[in-house]
C-alpha cells in the first residue's frame, strides 16, 4: 500500500536540489512519501506522471543506499541503466537512507524494441 | 443504414507490464468480461454491453503502450475498398490472418505518420455472452466494478499532424468536430467515422507511436462518480477528475492502469454529425477546452504518456 504502514521501518531519502528531507516507509514507494510530505503549490524534485512505471516522468539515479524496485517500462530504465542506479521513483522501495538525483529523460526514447 | 464503410472503433491491444495485475485492474475495477486467455499469453476481455467477441487486448511485454488500433468495417468488401485507397496513397499495407485472434477475420493493417499501427476488419464473432435481442433486459447480470459498456475511443500522441489529418480524412472518410490549432500550428485534432463526438484523436508529439489515453464509455454523470468512488477504495493511479471535457463535452476521470497506460472512463459528449462545423479552440482557451471546470491543463496532459 503507498500509504506505508505505521509501525513500518522509516528511511531518510535525500533528494539533490531539494532542501526538504523525506521519510519513506520501508514498504512505500518513495514517490508516494514525496507526494504526501511535498504539497503543490511547493516545488516537486521529482515529476509526478502515472505512478505506475509506465511513463518515465520521475526518473531518478539512486547515488547512494539500496533499495529494492518493482517491475517498470524498459523503455525508460535499461537493464545496464538499473545496474548504474537508475530508477523510477514510483516503483522503488527504500531499504536504506537513500540520496537520489531526479534524472528525467525529455523527450522519452522510443523502446529499443517493439516488446 | 447511412453509415456505411468504417463503423467504429473495435480493438485496442495494449502492452502491459504484468498480467495478473492487469487482469484485476480492466475485469475487477473497469468492469470488463474476461472472454479466452490464448496459448501466446495475449488475453482477451470485453465491455458487457459490447455485442462482439472482444474489443480490449492484452499482451504482456517488458515496456507499456499500444500495439495497434483496429476499426470495425460495414463488410470485407468495405475493407477490400479500404486497401486499395490506403496503397493508392502510398502507404504499404499487410495482413493478419484470419483467426491470428480467435473469432476473428482477417485483417489489414498499416502504420501511420504518427507512429502508431492501424488495422481494418470486417468480421468477428458475436459474443457468446452478448446483449440480448430478444425482449431484452438492459443487461445480463449485473455489470462490475465501473459498469463499462464499451471500449469507446483512444487519443494517441505522435509527429506529423498535418499528414494523419489529410490520411483520415482523405482515405479512411473521418470527419473532424474539434481541433486545437495554436499560432505555429495543430496541436491537436479529434476525429470520428461515425456520430460520437469522437473514435480517435490525436496530439502533436515529437516521439512517435506514443499512447496518452484509452476511453470506456459509462452510462452518466453519476457512473462516473460511482467510478471515483472505485478508485479510491483499490489506491488507483488517479489523474484529473471527475471533470468535463470542454472539446467533446464528455464527463471523464483519468486514471493509469497498473502498467501507467493512462485509462478514461467517459460518459456523454455530443453528437457529431459529418454536415455540422468544426469546432476550433485557440492557445489562450484550450486549457478550458481540455478541462472545462479547472480551466488549465494540468502538468501531466502534454507529457505523460507510455
Amino acid at each position: 500500500m503507498p500509504d506505508g504502514s505505521p509501525f513500518s521501518v522509516m528511511h531518510s531519502i535525500r533528494i539533490k536540489g531539494c532542501e526538504t528531507e523525506i521519510q519513506c516507509a520501508e514498504d512505500q514507494k518513495v514517490l508516494f512519501a514525496m507526494e504526501q510530505q511535498i504539497h503543490i503549490p511547493n516545488p516537486r524534485p521529482v515529476r509526478v506522471g502515472c505512478r505506475k512505471g509506465g511513463c518515465g516522468a520521475c526518473r531518478v539515479k539512486v547515488t547512494k543506499g539500496t533499495f529494492s524496485t518493482a517491475k517498470s517500462s524498459r523503455t525508460h530504465v535499461t537493464e545496464e541503466e538499473a545496474a548504474e542506479g537508475y530508477a523510477l521513483a514510483c516503483r522503488i522501495t527504500p531499504l536504506s537512507d537513500l540520496e537520489i538525483e531526479p534524472a528525467f529523460l525529455g523527450p522519452r526514447r522510443p523502446a529499443a524494441k517493439s516488446d | 443504414m447511412s453509415q456505411e464503410g468504417l463503423l467504429r472503433p473495435g480493438i485496442i491491444q495494449l502492452r502491459v507490464l504484468d498480467m495478473d495485475e492487469a487482469i484485476t485492474h480492466y475485469r475487477d475495477r473497469i468492469g470488463l468480461d474476461l472472454v479466452s486467455t490464448e496459448a501466446d499469453g495475449r488475453v482477451y476481455l470485453k465491455a458487457f454491453d459490447e455485442f462482439h467477441r472482444h474489443s480490449v487486448v492484452l499482451r504482456e511485454a517488458d515496456s507499456a503502450g499500444i500495439d495497434f488500433f483496429a476499426f470495425k468495417a460495414d463488410g470485407q468488401d468495405a475493407v477490400d475498398g479500404f486497401r486499395k485507397r490506403v496503397e493508392d496513397y502510398g502507404v504499404a499495407v499487410d495482413d493478419v490472418d484470419a483467426g491470428e485472434m480467435p473469432g476473428t477475420g482477417k485483417r489489414i493493417g498499416f502504420n501511420i505518420p504518427s507512429g502508431h499501427r492501424i488495422e481494418l476488419y470486417a468480421d468477428m464473432d458475436l459474443s457468446d455472452t452478448a446483449p440480448e435481442t430478444h425482449n431484452p433486459y438492459i443487461y445480463k447480470e449485473e455489470p462490475r466494478g465501473m459498469r463499462a459498456q464499451r471500449l469507446d475511443h483512444c487519443l494517441l500522441y505522435g509527429p506529423n499532424l498535418p499528414e494523419v489529418e489529410k490520411f483520415f480524412t482523405e482515405v479512411l472518410d473521418f470527419h473532424i468536430p474539434e481541433r486545437v490549432d495554436l499560432p505555429d500550428g495543430t496541436l491537436a485534432i479529434w476525429l470520428t467515422v461515425s456520430n460520437k463526438a469522437h473514435d480517435i484523436a490525436f496530439v502533436n508529439h515529437p516521439e512517435p507511436g506514443k499512447l496518452h489515453h484509452v476511453a470506456f464509455y459509462l452510462e452518466d454523470w453519476n457512473d462516473i462518480g460511482h467510478a471515483a468512488d472505485v478508485m479510491t477504495r483499490y489506491d488507483i493511479s488517479r489523474d484529473i477528475g471527475p471533470t468535463r471535457h470542454g472539446i467533446t463535452r464528455g464527463q471523464t476521470i483519468y486514471f493509469f492502469d497498473p502498467s501507467g497506460n493512462r485509462n478514461e472512463v467517459f460518459c456523454g459528449g455530443y453528437t457529431a454529425y459529418k454536415d455540422h462545423p468544426t469546432r476550433i479552440w485557440d492557445g489562450n482557451h484550450v486549457g478550458r477546452g481540455i478541462f472545462y471546470y479547472e480551466r488549465q491543463m494540468n502538468d501531466a496532459f502534454l507529457s505523460v504518456v507510455t
